[in-house]
């Protein structure tokens, strides 16, 4: 299915203006909680194609990207708790007042400057993330050991943060809807909406670079380390520096999401590092198919819009439902969604159900045919309408023909009619 | 003097608990290479188990053996969880052999399955559902196998499980009407209080010994002699470690691999649960204390070294006496007059989180060095 539409163009053009109308008119149509929730979604997606990239192109499984999540977003409110700073007591975020903090602490001041913080957001996370992968790869820890050494260290940087209140407020985070952009407030819906806007575009930006990147020879090698790092070692290839760049470049990428993330929710805290957030972002990408960039998006926010709607009617429900899903996704679909569309999937059971109905129309058929053949044997049957019974029944068998005439080029046998058609009179 | 024994009793009680909720993982994992991430949630199984225990035993007629709930609460516990657990592998585990980052995410979505069953199925009828289980699977290896010969198997089979049914709908009516605080879901922490002679201290040389301390300090090493004589001297133990070394070849020279599969998931997650029973008695008992204890379980096993006991023992007090030592600020105590720079850095780590961020901090720098972890796995294949 998948196939042919990328075959022909014009869908794919459709597609396209189709995604572009509805991110334009996504603020008409929907109300502003669920179009602020849709942004923060994007913006986790952006997130998921990092942990795509690492985990489905390259094989390791990272459960510490909460960690750079993060950092992207600290360093976003930190610059928006500054730029207002100047309407404050002391000329300091208001929180310092709580610990009896008089002057800024030193690492604050960088984040004064909106370029720097720009730069800031995806380079400070990047770097972090470049640096631990290449301790970590450097001694050819791998598998298992590296995700459980991510997710120690997130616990690391959870307490760490979730301590210092004199620094970075500890558990209570830095909150930005009262602080002001562009002479507005972060939180009104004027900026919100701006926010969706430029999320969308970011994500769509980070797809097509993401796209090309896993498309070239820097790709290849990817998978490469993913499927045979042996190999690609003896080949000649130093699998450590793509490992420690790739790693890089998902940081960097969780650091966007998580400054597009803090200035839609309103807050920046140490909860963006907790245990379970970090590994649903990995199921996220599980669940939409790794290896799959479109996948890495649609499992972002299809399942984190399904958990604020089942959440709403159902709080105790989600996480059966949410746990249920991880098992059957790891057991049953191991490609993930869009892989099982891409792959075995539907085509496999788009070809069962029309060879079903297939075979259904050619039984109608021949019944049909049978109906008129004795009909006009015996003359009497005719008036009873039998003949159009049985012309009614070879045309609804006619119909379930062309329906259930799915061909798949692959590897899929090709389902041919088998009924003939030998309608008489 | 006073204070190496007190700091090094501190660093061993706080190591022995590690000790304790790691050395299921470490069988779990050393042996047979799955990520068990609802080890956790066996841990918090074992500890509720303690609770509705003690609950039971406070009832009029059980209350002159009062003293010697825990007793009996560290064997039941060690069912709950195992049985948990085989149920575990039997049902998910089993399919995701050989893909120890699959079974990592279908386990976290049994922990969250089991986090939730906790908060909305009240305790009693999870105890119903639970000997339900038991019962269920173990009459079957009970009654003699003669009866399951022939026609009748089906018929006994179904019996037998009617029959542990009408035992768990007992056992929850029962408990439902008999004691409140059961009968219904409820999502709080609850306390564990534990009996007379575990509360207080022991004097001994001008030193106090928390007795609770001292009891799961005695736990541990019961727990530790106990596997490790079961995995070193017996048939059992003998056979899971070939399984561990080579499986195929096991399997030719007739040992029942799945058997063993089984049985090393069920002692792993029961150990769990004897380790939920420790964690009760430390704290209160919420649906998320194992979340507390997972990732300090996995440092320890990486540290230790894979599929080695005593590289886990070891690991788990070094990490013990490490964060006692960081998180008392016990060199402050040492030396008084050390230089300001570094006494406020002492300082600044003197929290029990922040040893934690410390600790781990050192972990991650000792297995640059050890990237195997203390006593590393010798092998002769070449790590690509």
């Amino acid at each position: 299915m998948f196939q042919s539409l990328q075959q022909r163009r014009w869908l794919l053009v459709c597609l396209w203006v189709l995604i572009v109308a509805a991110i334009v008119a996504a603020p008409a149509i929907l109300p502003v909680f669920r179009l602020n929730l849709l942004g923060r979604f994007l913006s986790l997606a952006i997130v998921a194609l990092g942990i795509d990239l690492i985990w489905g192109f390259t094989g390791l499984l990272s459960l510490g990207q909460g960690i750079f999540f993060a950092l992207g977003g600290y360093a976003a409110a930190m610059y928006l708790q500054l730029s207002n700073a100047g309407d404050l007591p002391n000329g300091i975020p208001e929180f310092f007042g709580l610990y009896g903090v008089k002057e800024l602490p030193f690492f604050w001041h960088p984040f004064a400057s909106p370029w720097f913080t720009l730069v800031a957001i995806w380079l400070i996370p990047g770097v972090l993330a470049g640096v631990l992968g290449g301790l970590v790869f450097r001694n050819r820890i791998k598998g298992v050991y590296f995700s459980i050494l991510t997710q120690a260290a997130l616990l690391v940087f959870y307490n760490f943060f979730n301590g210092q209140q004199k620094l970075i407020n500890g558990t209570n985070g830095l909150q930005t809807p009262a602080t002001k952009l562009f002479g507005q407030y972060v939180g009104s819906d004027l900026m919100q909406r701006w926010f969706f806007w430029v999320t969308a575009v970011v994500v769509i930006l980070i797809w097509a670079l993401l796209r090309w990147v896993v498309r070239g020879r820097f790709g290849d090698v990817l998978i490469a380390i993913r499927d045979d790092e042996p190999r690609l070692r003896f080949a000649g290839y130093n699998p450590t520096l793509f490992k420690t760049l790739v790693f890089g470049l998902a940081g960097a990428l969780a650091g966007i999401g998580g400054a597009l993330y803090t200035v839609q929710s309103g807050s920046a805290s140490p909860q963006f590092m907790e245990v379970p957030m970090s590994i649903d972002m990995v199921i996220w990408v599980a669940v939409g198919g790794r290896g799959t960039l479109v996948g890495a998006i649609l499992g972002a926010v299809v399942i984190n819009f399904a958990k604020s709607l089942v959440s709403e009617a159902l709080p105790e429900s989600w996480l059966f439902i949410q746990g249920g899903l991880f098992i059957l996704v790891v057991t049953a679909l191991p490609e993930g969604v869009i892989g099982w569309f891409r792959g075995e999937g539907p085509g496999n059971w788009l070809n069962r159900l029309g060879y079903c109905l297939n075979i259904l129309g050619n039984w109608l058929i021949r019944w049909g045919n049978a109906l008129i053949r004795q009909s006009t044997a015996f003359p009497w049957l005719n008036s009873l309408g039998i003949n159009t019974l049985g012309n009614w029944l070879i045309g609804w068998g006619h119909a379930l023909n062309s329906v259930g005439i799915v061909r798949r080029i692959g590897t899929y046998p090709r389902l041919e009619l088998e009924g003939q058609v030998e309608v008489q009179p | 003097m006073q204070l190496l024994f007190e700091s090094l009793f501190n660093g061993v009680a706080i190591g022995s608990v590690l000790l304790m909720a790691a050395l299921g993982l470490a069988i779990v994992f050393g042996l047979m290479g799955v990520i068990n991430l609802a080890h956790g949630e066996l841990i918090m199984l074992g500890a509720y188990t303690t609770y509705v225990v003690q609950l039971i035993f406070k009832l009029p007629a059980l209350q002159p053996l009062y003293n010697c709930y825990v007793l009996v609460a560290i064997p039941l516990a060690f069912v709950v969880s195992g049985v948990v657990g085989i149920l575990l592998e039997r049902t998910v585990i089993r399919r995701l052999y050989g893909s120890p980052l699959e079974t990592l995410l279908a386990t976290w979505g049994v922990s969250l399955i089991l986090q939730q069953f906790v908060r909305s199925v009240p305790m009693a009828y999870a105890a119903g559902l639970i000997l339900a289980l038991v019962s269920g699977f173990g009459l079957p290896l009970l009654l003699p196998s003669g009866w399951f010969a022939g026609a009748r198997a089906r018929l006994i089979r179904l019996g037998s499980w009617a029959f542990s049914a009408f035992l768990g709908v007992c056992l929850a009516g029962g408990l439902a009407s008999q004691i409140d605080r059961i009968a219904r879901a409820d999502a709080r922490n609850v306390d564990v209080t534990a009996p007379q002679w575990m509360r207080g201290g022991l004097e001994m040389a001008d030193m106090t010994f928390p007795v609770p301390r001292l009891v799961i300090i005695v736990m541990t090493v019961m727990a530790v002699v106990g596997v490790s004589w079961f995995l070193n001297r017996s048939v059992w133990g003998m056979r899971i470690r070939a399984v561990t070394q080579n499986r195929s070849m096991s399997d030719c020279l007739g040992i029942p691999t799945e058997t063993v599969d089984v049985l090393t998931f069920g002692i792993g997650s029961g150990l769990a649960g004897v380790a939920g029973v420790a964690v009760s008695l430390l704290g209160s008992v919420g649906p998320n204390v194992g979340g507390s204890y997972i990732v300090g379980c996995f440092m320890v096993v990486v540290l230790g070294g894979v599929g080695n006991l005593y590289g886990t023992v070891l690991a788990s007090f070094a990490i013990g006496v490490l964060t006692d030592l960081i998180g008392a600020g016990r060199l402050l105590s040492v030396w008084p007059d050390m230089p300001a720079p570094l006494a406020s850095a002492v300082e600044f780590f003197a929290t029990t989180s922040m040893a934690q961020v410390m600790v781990f901090a050192l972990i991650v720098v000792f297995l640059q060095f050890r990237p195997a972890g203390l006593f590393p796995q010798k092998g002769r294949m070449v790590e690509a």
